[in-house]
């Protein structure tokens, strides 16, 4: 049986202050932060960090046989989502990609997909609700990717589920935002049948709480998950925080991003006990192998950030008034620019891999071409070309602009010359490719030549409803 | 194999230039009727006299139609030529080789762009379908990258450096205030032009040419011919176009104080006309001042300072009307705008006006008492790193 060989969670930059949707509104917000994903990320771009980061910390060895990525807030419907992402992991074509998207509960249902087959699942989410309500103030933006294969780092040893039919939250196709029902209606649908799939799955495992080290209860019903907390009888340090007070929850990723958390500090040995409220309740138990100490160094090592790690970052703030305009809450006047035209897709379809992959040519010289040509600009040669991954590599800014003019939903833009530092070289001072790229997640008043940039994927703008997915280069989060 | 140019074969024998500015009231159509009227006025000779016509312009038509259906041009051939914002200078370029050649007695190049139409601040340019990966930077923001990497490489401080761009403004405003076809005709305080709100990195609102619209039009006849229409031809001596490798974008060597495409066209401009010391042999130039730090790169680029000292002659006045070479002394795209198609001829009729002494209060002393003939031109179209480059040297002595 195949268990969770690697994970990695990923929190966008920025933060909103909750009290400052209460200063502006005089309603809603609330004390601490949530995470915002920024104005050129969604949960397919969300979904690719946590996705690069797990499959750094795994290395070469491991090859997914599935993508599986689940979220409430797809970029596309009818058109799948998960192929972006397996675009830009670079996955293999006979890899299939699936989206189980909608509602909070297909992020589990991705992970069973993953784990029953060796596959890489990506749960990702960006939460938002009407201005001034419970779920605009209480949700976060955030995603997690969960990679299973032999020989894991927490096997699965059970798993329940209830099911119940109740109208307790919805929200019609197209709508920016869900209704609930009266929350005291969700508890009495909810608490039992909870309970009954926790029971289920301590029996499915052979367990009792007690044996249970590490317990993950959550949902998008605060108040159910709160009274089924406190009628589980775990005790406090058996509890994962559900980090309400800095990032909200991430709705379909939540429990993932929970179990992440868990399973930085977990021991070998120990067991997690995830259950997951949506229209129902899944249950899975997971036990924690020798495996974990010699990963968390390989996953340290590959530069991935726990999950404690990112909540506790204060990251970037938002102001309360970009937050709304980011989400389309708030349509404001644009600079008299035309709007950027929209990407053709044959185009897109000849250099997916440089597009998504981020995939430059090499010549024999070791001249790296960014975009990728076929002629050489050294030596002329037409087609000698090595592709050559650049999306891990890092990248130092030769020059930069502040651009007041271009459009943007967060002007201004800040454009850099980087040039990508030359893995071989030790000293760091060899760089080979250069591009003229946006930046993103810095400070227009701060970036400086010579700092340090990483390449991260970002939805850079939609027009006609054309998603413009690539890359941009942002400020190295962790120096190793 | 080799590139030969043309020196001394084929003349200028007329000239006309709209005024250039915010046309509400004029189509593109108004447009190239009034350059080409003056043109061929300015000749003495009738439309129905020219037997072929270059039409540049960049967006403001398709085909030779643009300009044979306003004109009612009657079935003869009109080629539309497109080269960025090169375009009035591609037009003038190959029409001039058209003479040369033999093929016709006398023809037109004209160009002319509406820029004022779109609706948007700025320049906006149709894009080809593509990818959506290339970096959307504005014009002005592709441009900014010059002026903090030429700082850094010979040591100007950030002070120094804002006075050099301003002086660069002040200077090309000085000179359109003299100018009644400028769109703008005022001088513009050194302080006003520092002080302005940032439109890209270091670039003020006064660090960049306008927006706006205009025509421009040249009849160029054999230069044997060109006494029977004036008695003040203007020769063309060199013209000379370069489209770069846009490797510049891509290779980590290349430092963004330098056009090399504006080197290489100069050089092949300066040994078809025979020039050896440009600073000494012009008598005048008119470069691409789209934004001011171009400027003070294309004064090195063009051998008008020496490397790592444009930045001081500028602040010397080298290039002022009454420096020891005077650039943009019509206003240049700074006091003009640049309606892209008829920039590079906009740029030609100043050399027409200098060179034949009609230049009224701007004429530069070097030329009316016969110190000097020759006048440039220069274009680049693209940005930093990917353009396209065309140097014209013109001159009012045959031989």
């Amino acid at each position: 049986m195949f268990g969770i060989v690697g994970y990695a969670a990923h929190l966008p930059a920025w933060r909103l202050d909750r009290s400052t949707i209460t200063s502006t509104l005089g309603q809603g917000g609330g004390r601490g932060t949530r995470s915002v994903a920024g104005y050129d990320e969604d949960s397919t771009s969300l979904g690719v960090e946590a996705g690069r980061a797990a499959l750094r910390s795994l290395g070469e060895g491991f090859e997914p046989n599935l993508l599986a990525f689940a979220t409430t807030s797809p970029g596309y419907l009818d058109k799948t989502n998960a192929t972006a992402v397996h675009a830009a992991l670079r996955l293999d074509g006979s890899v299939a990609a699936f989206d189980s998207v909608g509602s909070a509960r297909s992020g589990i249902a991705a992970a069973w997909m993953a784990q029953a087959v060796g596959g890489l699942a990506v749960l990702s989410d960006v939460r938002t609700g009407r201005p001034g309500s419970a779920d605009e103030a209480g949700g976060g933006d955030g995603a997690v990717a969960l990679a299973f294969g032999p020989d894991p780092i927490a096997t699965p040893i059970g798993s329940a589920s209830s099911t119940a039919e109740f109208i307790d939250r919805w929200r019609v196709p197209g709508e920016s935002y869900s209704r609930q029902w009266e929350e005291r209606f969700g508890e009495h649908a909810y608490v039992p049948v909870a309970a009954e799939a926790i029971t289920a799955g301590l029996k499915s495992a052979e367990i009792t709480m007690a044996d249970v080290d590490h317990v993950v209860v959550t949902g998008l019903h605060a108040r159910s998950v709160a009274a089924v907390t406190r009628s589980i009888g775990a005790e406090p340090q058996q509890l994962v925080d559900g980090l309400a007070a800095t990032v909200g929850n991430t709705g379909a990723a939540h429990w993932g991003l929970m179990l992440a958390a868990a399973l930085d500090v977990a021991e070998p040995g120990q067991r997690v006990l995830v259950a997951h409220l949506a229209d129902g309740c899944d249950v899975w138990v997971l036990e924690v192998t020798d495996a974990i100490t010699a990963y968390r160094q390989r996953s340290t090592k590959a530069a991935v950030r726990t999950v404690a790690e990112q909540a506790a970052d204060p990251g970037r703030s938002v102001d309360y008034a970009s937050f709304l305009t980011w989400r389309g809450m708030l349509d404001r006047e644009p600079p008299r620019r035309p709007e950027p035209d929209r990407p053709a897709s044959p185009p897109s379809l000849r250099g997916t891999s440089w597009k998504y992959g981020f995939v430059g040519a090499q010549d024999d010289s070791g001249f790296v071409h960014l975009p990728p040509g076929r002629v050489s600009v050294g030596t002329g040669s037409i087609d000698e070309m090595t592709p050559v991954p650049m999306a891990d590599r890092r990248a130092r800014i030769a020059t930069f602009t502040v651009d007041r003019l271009a459009f943007s939903l967060a002007p201004p833009v800040v454009a850099a010359i980087v040039d990508f530092i030359d893995p071989d070289d030790p000293s760091g001072a060899a760089t080979s490719g250069r591009m003229q790229i946006e930046l993103t997640d810095c400070d227009p008043d701060t970036v400086a030549i010579g700092d340090l940039v990483e390449m991260t994927f970002r939805r850079l703008y939609t027009v006609d409803g054309i998603h413009n997915y690539f890359w941009k280069a942002r400020p190295v989060q962790r120096i190793d | 194999m080799a590139s030969h140019g043309i020196r001394d074969k084929v003349a200028i024998v007329g000239m006309g230039c709209t005024p250039f500015g915010e046309h509400w009231d004029k189509s593109v159509d108004d447009l190239l009727i009034e350059s080409s009227s003056a043109a061929v006025s300015s000749a003495g000779v009738r439309l129905d006299d020219v037997d072929a016509f270059w039409l540049g312009t960049m967006g403001s038509g398709l085909s030779g139609l643009t300009l044979s259906r306003p004109l009612k041009i009657d079935h003869k051939p009109v080629t539309h030529v497109e080269n960025y914002c090169a375009t009035g200078s591609e037009a003038f370029r190959n029409a001039c080789y058209a003479v040369a050649s033999g093929a016709y007695d006398m023809v037109m190049a004209i160009g002319v762009e509406k820029l004022k139409d779109s609706g948007y601040s700025g320049l906006v340019v149709q894009n080809v379908a593509h990818d959506g990966s290339a970096a959307q930077l504005t014009a002005p923001a592709a441009f900014s990258f010059l002026a903090p990497a030429y700082a850094d490489k010979y040591g100007v401080d950030e002070a120094e450096m804002k006075d050099v761009l301003t002086r660069i403004a002040w200077k090309n405003h000085r000179n359109g205030a003299l100018n009644p076809r400028a769109q703008f005709q005022k001088e513009v305080s050194k302080e006003k032009i520092s002080c302005a709100p940032l439109v890209a990195g270091p670039l003020g609102i006064f660090d960049c040419s306008g927006v706006s619209d205009g025509s421009a039009a040249a009849i160029i006849v054999r230069a044997e011919d060109a006494y029977q229409y004036t008695d003040h031809p203007i020769f063309v001596k060199a013209l000379s176009f370069v489209s770069g490798p846009s490797t510049g974008t891509v290779d980590p060597d290349y430092d963004y104080t330098s056009f090399t495409e504006v080197v290489r066209s100069a050089d092949e401009a300066y040994a078809q006309a025979g020039i050896e010391h440009p600073r000494d042999e012009i008598a005048m130039a008119e470069v691409h001042d789209c934004f001011t730090p171009t400027e003070l790169v294309l004064m090195e680029d063009l051998g008008f300072a020496e490397r790592g000292m444009g930045w001081k002659e500028v602040l010397a006045g080298t290039f002022d009307l009454d420096g020891e070479l005077p650039v943009n002394p019509d206003g240049g795209l700074k006091s003009f705008g640049h309606p892209i198609g008829a920039s590079g001829l906009r740029m030609l009729f100043e050399a027409w006006l200098q060179l034949r002494g009609e230049a009224g209060e701007r004429q530069i002393a070097a030329i009316t008492n016969g110190d000097k003939t020759k006048a440039m031109t220069h274009n680049l179209g693209g940005s930093p790193g990917s353009c396209v480059s065309f140097v014209s040297i013109v001159g009012s002595e045959p031989g």
